[in-house]
């Protein structure tokens, strides 16, 4: 397997605050890698640093092979890293089919984000009982679908998915879960922040602990899911 | 009689918004810009032409304000500066100023690509603000312009402005002192950027401002280069009151810096905020009535007042007034504007569905 994406050393600031101080980690081809930590550790700053969303201070990160790190958002989009953002962020005002259109922004071909648009209903029916209701009347589980299937339009190599369970009852998170795994079979690398640790690490391939802005852990999903540390921190303890 | 007109072209506005076969808006369309070419020859005087060649430009500057406020949701506050660039365009370059007598259809051109220059050069370091800075650094920018007409009176002739612009021709035939020309060349200058609307609204850029509108973060997720998006709803914007500006000043035959101040860019926003930000028809109201109740209803009322009572007053001043009313009045009972777009609607009246689940 060859590695997709490699991050090193990076530092990003906020003002004068460290938020990430130097975090090395790197996700193979048609890998599932989780990032955990606590609140504050860093988790979604590492994914919008990797989406260009924030200036990266010092560091490198290099997607199939090419740096992306001066590169803007919509440019590392193209490239295909797509970015389900914390909290969702559906166009609430527009319908469901607005929505999974400007997912295929990028895509010059009417005829092709038409096509894309059937696939990802294919993959979650919800979402094509609801397809001319405005976004803002979805359920939170509804809306999690849309802005997953929002990314998946634009068939990137790599998913970032940041909190998916976030203020979800357990059965929608099983769901979303559900989906992810079959989204991973069929060929999409996934990197995924979740507060939901066992979920994650039930689904992930690897994972990495972060604390402070740092790497604090770093092995495969079983021995971290095994390991009494993490099990204490982050699984609640069993 | 100016009241007939205005009254045709509104009441065909709401029925166009009324209906939703397109076939039955289509006729309406055209039934209106048959009657609005067709009855002048047989209903009217110049004084009513010049006032509808009037509310003709304004609707247009409303258009193009309503591409950057209301499709892509940039508040600017000092849209009269494009305005005034268009204006000057024509004031310098047809006059005796500097001996230039360029031909009025080119300035047309020439003027909208200035203003749009302008409108890049305004965009491009600003557009990382956002909501209330932007406004104030639009404000600024405003102000900055009429200021430098004004103080560079080695070229604009200052505070005095550029008198004795050349009257246009069409094919060797000058426009004379009559109005009709600017009437006609304004409704083609409407059906233009109607035209022009309709289609970035639905274009690929259209949507790009409404997911720029009501989600930044989200929008640049979906791989769209905002910056550059932005930019464009500013040039493309600026680029009719550029027009604007040159049928402006073509038809008054003066420029001066004071015909362009703030109390313009309000009362443009004005028409927005009153017709139904974002949406073209409900614009084309909004700045139809503005202009009608100042420069038909509010001269007539002052004269009737001035006979009633024998005074002299102006209530040219009391503009201000009524266009803080109209604001007031609008935001109390129906904020989203006469003629509303349909974000606009649902944004301000189911604004608490989106927090249930957040």
């Amino acid at each position: 397997m060859s590695v997709l994406l490699d991050v090193r050393a990076l530092e990003v600031r906020y003002g004068g605050i460290v938020a990430l101080r130097g975090i090395d980690l790197h996700v193979e081809e048609g890998e599932i890698v989780a990032l955990l930590g606590a609140n504050g550790a860093g988790k979604t700053t590492t994914l919008r640093a990797i989406s260009g969303l924030l200036p990266v201070r010092a560091g490198e990160i290099s997607f199939a092979g090419a740096s992306v790190r001066r590169r803007s958002p919509d440019a590392i989009a193209r490239l295909g890293i797509g970015h389900v953002p914390e909290g969702r962020r559906v166009f609430t005002r527009m319908t469901v089919r607005e929505n999974l259109e400007l997912g295929g922004y990028a895509i010059a071909s009417h005829r092709k984000v038409a096509d894309r648009i059937d696939e990802v209903l294919a993959i979650f029916p919800r979402l094509h009982e609801r397809i001319a209701q405005r976004a803002g009347t979805l359920s939170g589980g509804e809306q999690q679908m849309l802005a997953i299937g929002r990314a998946l339009i634009a068939r990137p190599r790599l998913l970032l998915l940041d909190e998916p369970s976030l203020g979800l009852a357990p059965l929608v998170v099983a769901q979303i879960f559900e989906v992810l795994r079959d989204i991973h079979k069929r060929g999409t690398t996934v990197v995924l922040v979740e507060q939901n640790a066992r979920a994650a690490l039930a689904l992930a391939d690897r994972g990495y602990v972060l604390r402070n802005g740092e790497i604090a852990r770093a092995d495969t999903a079983d021995a971290l899911a095994r390991d009494p540390a993490v099990v204490a921190a982050y699984l609640g303890g069993e | 009689m100016i009241y007939t007109y205005a009254f045709v072209a509104i009441a065909a506005c709401v029925a166009i918004e009324r209906f939703h076969n397109r076939r039955a808006k289509a006729t309406i369309v055209l039934l209106l810009a048959a009657f609005l070419a067709i009855a002048p020859r047989f209903y009217g005087n110049d004084a009513v032409f010049s006032v509808l060649a009037d509310a003709a430009v304004y609707v247009m500057l409303a258009l193009g304000l309503n591409i950057v406020v209301g499709f892509a949701g940039l508040l600017d506050l000092g849209y009269a500066a494009f305005f005034a660039i268009g204006a000057y365009t024509y004031g310098m370059l047809a006059s005796p100023q500097f001996g230039l007598h360029l031909p009025f259809w080119a300035l047309l051109f020439i003027a909208a690509a200035l203003a749009a220059l302008f409108g890049a050069l305004l965009g491009a370091p600003t557009l990382r603000l956002h909501g209330d800075y932007l406004a104030i650094v639009t404000l600024g920018f405003g102000e900055i312009v009429p200021q430098i007409f004004q103080n560079l009176t080695k070229y604009t002739g200052g505070p005095n402005g550029i008198a004795a612009l050349d009257v246009p021709t069409f094919f060797g035939h000058s426009f004379g002192a009559s109005v009709m020309p600017y009437y006609y060349i304004a409704l083609f200058g409407i059906a233009f950027a109607l035209w022009i609307s309709r289609n970035l609204r639905e274009s690929r850029l259209g949507r790009a401002w409404m997911a720029i509108r009501e989600d930044e973060l989200a929008a640049k997720h979906a791989g769209i280069d905002v910056l550059r998006s932005k930019l464009a709803a500013f040039a493309i914007g600026a680029s009719f009151s550029g027009i604007g500006g040159v049928l402006f000043a073509a038809k008054l035959a003066l420029v001066s810096p004071d015909l362009f101040g703030f109390q313009v860019s309000v009362l443009i926003v004005s028409m927005l905020v009153l017709g139904g930000m974002g949406n073209i028809v409900g614009v084309v109201v909004g700045s139809l009535l503005l202009t009608i109740v100042n420069s038909a209803l509010l001269p007539q009322i002052n004269s009737l007042v001035d006979t009633a009572f024998h005074t002299t007053l102006d209530l040219s001043n009391l503009h201000f007034l009524i266009y803080g009313a109209i604001l007031v009045g609008i935001m109390l009972f129906r904020p989203e504007g006469l003629l509303p777009s349909r974000e606009r609607r649902a944004e301000l009246h189911h604004a608490g569905e989106a927090a249930v689940d957040a």
